[in-house]
């Protein structure tokens, strides 16, 4: 049972990702990310995560995913133009690709062992991660208020207009 | 009971296509989700490896990159936006100057 979940989220992953890559309008990209992100949330349930699913959907599906689409439409970001590839990146990295990931695939099924991921096992409860995240990562936490208080000033100042423009009317 | 190998392979199939992603498409918001896709990767390797080992601090991780992958679209997506605004263009080809 738990395999054919993980195998249906994983379908919906892969999908996904391919057709992020496949799709030429920005809007497109960003829907089929979304389904990822929400497939994503799936696969951590399977792993006995709940709050990190939960936090995912809220976080990456919700606040990020649309500031994506908030800024696709603001910007009125069209098809993407085509430009030549080089033949020689074609040819040299495809097969290179291929040949990577196969080799990785094959390391990592060979010598990760099968051992089962007990599903369940491990009580991702908030409790537990809070206990965690407020007693022995308290540091970082703190340390990671302080970079987004950077990250808000920084993209007020980004996005703000420049102060030539800023007196003139539009 | 699903092997760990499986979902290490998933975690490097997405990663894999946020790279691919990242060196093909030209467009730069489309070249910004590819990193987000990266990010996801890591992300479910990370939750993997908690509980392959039983280790809640995996998991603990995933919120300082949910936390670190917030803060750099919010300030990417200002440059995106400062970019478009001096250049009128959102495809990477056509900035190849870093002064105006």
């Amino acid at each position: 049972m738990h395999l054919i979940l993980f195998l249906a989220f994983g379908a919906v992953c892969v999908g996904g990702a391919v057709n992020l890559l496949a799709q030429r309008h920005p809007i497109n990209s960003a829907l089929s990310l979304i389904a990822v992100m929400a497939a994503l949330a799936g696969e951590y349930l399977l792993l006995g995560a709940e709050f990190v699913a939960a936090v995912q959907v809220i976080v990456y599906a919700g606040a990020i995913m649309v500031l994506f689409v908030f800024v696709i439409m603001l910007l009125n970001a069209g098809e993407e133009e085509e430009t030549k590839a080089s033949r020689v990146a074609l040819l040299l990295g495809v097969p290179g690709m291929l040949t990577g990931g196969v080799l990785m695939a094959w390391v990592v099924l060979r010598h990760s062992g099968t051992e089962a991921v007990a599903i369940g096992a491990l009580p991702g409860h908030p409790t537990d991660i809070a206990q965690l995240l407020f007693h022995d990562f308290l540091l970082p936490f703190e340390v990671t208020s302080v970079l987004i208080l950077i990250a808000i000033m920084g993209a007020v100042v980004l996005a703000s207009k420049p102060e030539s423009q800023a007196g003139r009317p539009d | 009971m699903v092997p760990l190998s499986y979902y290490l392979l998933l975690s490097g199939f997405l990663f894999g296509c946020g790279v691919v992603g990242f060196l093909i498409k030209r467009n730069i918001i489309t070249i910004f989700m590819s990193i987000e896709l990266m990010l996801n990767g890591v992300n479910l390797s990370f939750v993997a490896f908690a509980a392959h080992w039983h280790a809640l601090a995996g998991q603990v991780f995933v919120f300082f990159v949910m936390v670190v992958a917030a803060a750099e679209a919010a300030v990417g997506l200002a440059i995106i936006i400062a970019v478009y605004r001096t250049r009128e263009t959102l495809n990477v080809d056509q900035m190849n100057l870093l002064k105006l």
